[in-house]
């Protein structure tokens, strides 16, 4: 019998959909007798309560906070559960928030540590996390011999949602002190879209690193325009300036949610850009790296220069 | 006044590549090193802060690894920074994020840095672990993801912006000394001049061992244990092969078939 512990994350008061993949990962490796605790620190922690009363839940643990996203609180918080409790794994979704306090939590309990997991079972009673290295080029599996309690952060996308309607027993818990060395000064929304619409298109058509120099954007603008495409971007597109924000396909951009069909060019594929479109039914990946990841998630490929490609294809359209 | 950058030096693999003969890591013939892209940006961001203070700052780079690694702590010093700092020893070849972490922490003690910058993550393994351990580890003031960095030297507070999903930022102030991850776009790293790569041969390297740092090998155990690495088995995408001519045909047809053009 053994405790699992996830921790919810929260944002300006909405639960973070990732929290469901956590508790869904954590259910997966539930032995007989286990029970299943979810934290969740937030402003007003009851109002999350029902969303976090879903399948495989016991328990919601209820921690009032004073403000929207305190690293030091929610460590604070880990540290004062795992010495109550003593669970075998703590699990949290590897989104920006678990960055900031996972691993000094980590340290402090001198726990095993594996993030951004995207398999998790049991193996002869072993706990084995397999996460992805060399840019996601090869798989590993590994376990923590020695340790009593395991704190995962659970990659997004991957496992489903946690579903259902349970009835989780609500306890409270009272803040614990903590030395918070941050305060909360603000949000800053992103910037207006301009009415670029990523998440509503149903056809993109996306640049990456491959594009070179600025001076070569403008033609995959035109492109876009005459296949009837929005186009968007990876990161090192935007951050650049090369094109706005707004077209920046991926974790720290925009979901393409309501695409169909996704035509990646130069883009080679980074877990944060696939994050944002690898859901997409039909994807097509140019680009002169046969070994790029974005391959490995296409339906359709073609090695070869995104320029060519793109020249060729303006008599089509 | 200094400021401590924690540096990696990362490895990417070759288009083919084999395992160890025992099965735990990719074998090392394999591999191409350079410095950590979020590295350049968080070199960039010290060297911001040492030139708005007239250079009454001193910029240090530290760096865990053999001498390998010293190409990177290199390319670093290039850019500016005054002096680096590489440990190493055989205990360290399995390090982790973690293990990484308890060496930077008796840097950090002996060099009594003001603020202390590491990347968000690196480009081979995306553990996102060593700066926020070595946070844990410190007692330091700490946050991750860190796209914006309003902070003077001397300061007791700096404002931050952390990048968040979908392109949200939130802004925070944050007591310091810190540990910040900083993240990719903060500012447009340099490229080191040429006078810079000449001079960043010359400039001074601590070359420290764990003993130096009174650290046992047993201090420095990785978090979790690598029981085998495997290439996965990828999807396949259908190649469309022939002329770009005959590429682009078939793509059109695809693109006109799904949007029923």
């Amino acid at each position: 019998m053994a405790e699992l512990l996830v921790i919810a994350a929260q944002r300006q008061g909405e639960l973070r959909p990732s929290t469901l993949e956590a508790i869904a990962a954590a259910n997966g490796i539930r032995q007989p007798g286990d029970t299943l605790a979810v934290a969740i620190v937030a402003a007003d922690p009851q109002s999350l309560v029902g969303a976090l009363s879903v399948d495989g839940v016991d328990e919601v643990i209820a921690v009032k906070a004073t403000d929207d996203f305190q690293p030091d609180l929610t460590e604070a918080v880990i540290l004062a559960l795992a010495a109550a409790r003593k669970p075998a794994v703590i699990a949290a979704a590897h989104g920006v928030d678990a960055w900031s306090f996972v691993p000094a939590a980590a340290v402090k309990l001198g726990c095993g540590l594996a993030t951004d997991v995207q398999a998790l079972r049991r193996e002869d009673g072993e706990l084995v996390a397999t996460r992805a290295g060399y840019a996601e080029k090869v798989l590993v599996d590994l376990d923590f011999p020695g340790k009593s309690t395991v704190l995962l952060t659970i990659r997004t996308n991957v496992f489903e949602p946690a579903a259902g309607t349970g009835a989780p027993r609500v306890t409270e818990m009272a803040a614990p002190a903590a030395d918070v060395a941050t305060t909360h000064q603000g949000w800053k929304p992103p910037a207006d879209a301009g009415g670029i619409d990523i998440p509503g298109s149903e056809f993109i058509l996306s640049i990456g690193r491959g594009v070179g120099d600025e001076s070569n954007v403008e033609q995959f603008l035109e492109l876009a325009e005459e296949m009837g495409a929005t186009l968007g971007c990876s990161r090192p597109i935007a951050d650049n300036g090369w094109l706005p924000k707004a077209r920046q396909v991926g974790q720290s951009g925009q979901l393409a949610a309501s695409c169909r069909l996704y035509v990646a060019m130069g883009v080679s594929g980074s877990v944060q850009h696939q994050w944002g479109m690898k859901h997409v039914e039909t994807i097509v990946a140019v680009n002169t790296d046969p070994e790029a990841s974005i391959f490995s998630i296409a339906r359709y490929g073609i090695v070869g220069d995104m320029f060519e490609i793109a020249e060729e294809l303006k008599g089509h359209f | 006044m200094k400021i401590l950058v924690a540096v990696k030096q990362v490895a990417f693999l070759d288009d083919e590549f084999e395992m160890r003969d025992d099965g735990r890591d990719v074998d090392a013939d394999f591999f191409e090193k350079d410095l950590n892209e979020f590295d350049h940006f968080s070199v960039e961001e010290a060297m911001l802060i040492k030139e708005a203070a007239g250079d009454a700052a001193e910029v240090v780079i530290a760096i865990i690894g053999d001498e390998d690694a010293d190409d990177a702590l290199r390319t670093a010093l290039a850019k500016g920074a005054d002096r680096g700092i590489r440990v190493w020893d055989e205990a360290l070849a399995d390090a982790d994020g973690v293990a990484v972490a308890r060496v930077l922490a008796k840097v950090v003690e002996r060099e009594k840095p003001d603020m202390v910058f590491t990347g968000a993550q690196s480009a081979d393994f995306g553990s996102a672990v060593t700066g926020m351990a070595l946070a844990g580890l410190l007692g330091w003031p700490h946050t991750a993801v860190v796209c914006n960095l309003d902070y003077a030297p001397g300061a007791g507070t700096a404002t931050i912006r952390r990048e968040l999903e979908g392109g949200l930022e939130e802004i925070m102030t944050i007591r310091c000394p810190a540990v910040l991850s900083i993240q990719l776009g903060i500012n447009q790293p340099r490229y080191a001049s040429l006078r810079g790569i000449k001079q960043a041969k010359q400039k001074p390297v601590d070359e420290l061992s764990l003993d130096d740092l009174g650290l046992s090998a047993a201090e420095v155990v990785p978090a979790a244990r690598v029981r085998r690495m495997y290439a996965p088995e990828r999807g396949k995408a259908e190649l469309i092969t022939g002329s770009a001519a005959e590429q682009a045909a078939r793509l059109a047809e695809i693109i006109k078939e799904l949007r029923g053009m």
